[in-house]
């Protein structure tokens, strides 16, 4: 049972309000992080952190800054509540998700703190919504200590050069291993499925590269299926930073450009697939 | 009982498949009814299967160059047939480009509605596409089943908003919630609203406007003395409202419906020579 069932006491100021002109610009973020029902929302006076986890092992946060808003105010240093993200989804894309020129759902976001219910209002010409979303405990999230001093390897990729490798990964093969090198094959993509292995090599002189910062080489597999809810970020995103630290923790950060031209960022970690020890993988690949 | 009917018109026919397609998304199977004039497809849902009722009306003479009918008997020119519309319309589906369609009632081995489609062809002989659709005669003793439904004395009436807009706030509705409460008033306001454990939605849409019905028709009694503003409401299957919505293509040019109270909501959109009306029960 939600715990904002009981209605909080009318006249409470609100800590969370927020408008913004063309809600798809929320949506579409949200719906990049979208592969679990529950998300964590965590406002502060920078803006909206949507994080969403899933199994230990893969977090991933959408980022939408305080200047996207017309309105951003947080009258706490932090607010945090647990929503369904889903039903939040459903109701930002009320009107429809498809964009005429010239409408937009214009969007103001309340939230009276603890235990109460995320109101929405959207209006969109002259029909006006109004949602009230119950809100929950908030979760512990998962802290994946990724900083950028750990980072050992690091490349940013015009999305369209990893747009296509992602969308035909082969799903039958249980990981997808990542090797980055200052030497050949400086990045590569590998799967091993039921039809065989196969390897995507992007050359470093290559024009979708647009930086390579790889101290030393690293292989590392992930499980298929916990990357695959990123290509919803990847097929939104310009470009995308690939970075791997120490212990093979990897890092996805996609950079999105809206209808505005403004800049938001998704980030997916994810945890390296421990059930292949390195023994194994060598006997496997020789 | 003989009927023959042929359509030529290209813009005819793809109207006529239009209708045809709407009454294929709203029933399974439903009653054909032909009189001289008319074409109707009934549907009168028993309160089993929800209790949903359909009653859409074609003038024949917009829509047919030819048009024979013959019923079982002089005194009682009309003929009722069990139709599947799914199939009706699967047979108008290859009839997009065609140069006539003939529909006749025929009886080879059981009764069947035959579509016979004749496509453009660029040598002489024309192609012919036929399609025999089982359907059954209802007896006359049964007619009675499928008289029109009176228009009923609803509490508030009120035109729809653009069926567009409506049809997206359902369809995401439908997602969070399994049934929906449609409300109105007098005013020109209309709400659409769900409750669950999760969430509350209300959609509020106003300066629809009240069609005016006619004083002398009886109908209006509950509605003529109403406080303007108070809503009538009814809770409704948000499912079938979906389907009405999504599964309309007729383009009404006045679309509109009728609340009673905790009863029923009935759901008129008019076309120049179509007119179709949809009831669904409240539910408890």
């Amino acid at each position: 049972m939600p715990f904002s069932a009981q209605p909080p006491a009318s006249g409470e100021p609100y800590v969370l309000t927020a408008s913004l002109d063309n809600a798809r610009h929320l949506s579409s973020l949200l719906r990049a992080v979208h592969f679990r029902d529950h998300a964590t929302c965590f406002a502060t006076a920078n803006g909206l952190r949507v994080t969403v986890e899933d199994a230990k092992c893969i977090q991933a946060n959408a980022f939408i800054q305080a200047e996207i808003f017309q309105e951003f105010a947080v009258q706490e240093e932090a607010v945090t509540f647990r929503i369904n993200l889903s039903v939040l989804l459903d109701c930002l894309t009320i009107f429809g998700t498809s964009s005429l020129p010239g409408t937009s759902t214009a969007l103001r976001m309340c939230y009276r703190g603890y235990g109460s219910p995320l109101m929405l209002f959207l209006e969109e010409g002259g029909v006006v919504t109004v949602c009230k979303i119950n809100t929950e405990e908030p979760a512990e999230l998962l802290d994946f200590d990724f900083c950028s001093t750990n980072v050992v390897n690091k490349i940013i990729l015009q999305s369209e050069g990893l747009r296509e490798a992602f969308s035909e990964l082969d799903m039958t093969s249980e990981v997808l291993q990542i090797t980055t090198s200052p030497d050949k094959p400086y990045f590569r993509l590998s799967t091993f499925g039921n039809a065989g292995s196969a390897h995507l090599d992007y050359p470093r002189d290559s024009d979708l590269m647009e930086a390579f910062h790889c101290s030393q080489t690293q292989t590392n597999r992930y499980k298929i299926s916990l990357l695959k809810p990123s290509t919803k970020a990847l097929a939104l995103s310009c470009k995308v930073s690939i970075r791997t630290d120490a212990q093979g923790f990897l890092s996805l950060q996609y950079m999105i450009r809206n209808e505005d031209g403004q800049i938001c960022f998704v980030e997916y970690y994810c945890c390296p697939d421990e059930d292949i020890t390195e023994a194994k993988l060598h006997r496997r690949d020789s | 009982m003989r009927f023959r009917a042929k359509i030529v018109d290209l813009a005819c026919l793809n109207h006529f498949s239009r209708v045809v397609n709407t009454i294929a998304k709203l029933a399974k199977a439903c009653t054909l009814r032909l009189t001289a004039g008319k074409l109707y497809f009934i549907l009168s849902d028993k309160v089993a299967n929800g209790g949903v009722g359909m009653w859409c009306e074609l003038c024949q003479g917009n829509f047919f160059d030819e048009f024979q009918m013959e019923g079982v008997a002089p005194e009682h020119n009309e003929i009722y047939l069990e139709v599947v519309p799914e199939n009706l319309s699967r047979a108008l589906k290859t009839a997009q480009s065609a140069k006539a369609v003939k529909i006749k009632l025929t009886n080879k081995h059981c009764p069947c509605l035959r579509v016979a489609v004749e496509l453009p062809s660029l040598s002489s002989s024309s192609r012919i596409v036929t399609h025999d659709i089982p359907v059954g005669v209802i007896p006359r003793r049964l007619w009675n089943d499928f008289r029109e439904p009176n228009v009923p004395d609803f509490d508030v009436s009120i035109y729809l908003p653009v069926l567009k807009t409506m049809k997206t706030v359902v369809e995401r509705m439908k997602n969070l919630s399994n049934s929906v409460v449609i409300e109105a008033n007098l005013s020109g306001e209309m709400n659409l609203k769900i409750e669950t454990d999760l969430v509350s939605v209300t959609t509020h849409f106003k300066d629809l406007g009240n069609p005016p019905w006619a004083s002398v028709d009886e109908c209006q009694d509950s509605a003529q003395d109403r406080d303007l503003e108070s809503m009538a409401e009814a809770r409704i299957d948000i499912r079938k409202l979906q389907q009405l919505l999504a599964g309309q293509q007729v383009n009404p040019t006045k679309a509109l419906c009728n609340i009673v109270s905790k009863r029923i909501v009935h759901f008129i959109l008019l076309h120049e020579d179509v007119s179709l009306q949809y009831f669904i029960p409240a539910l408890a």
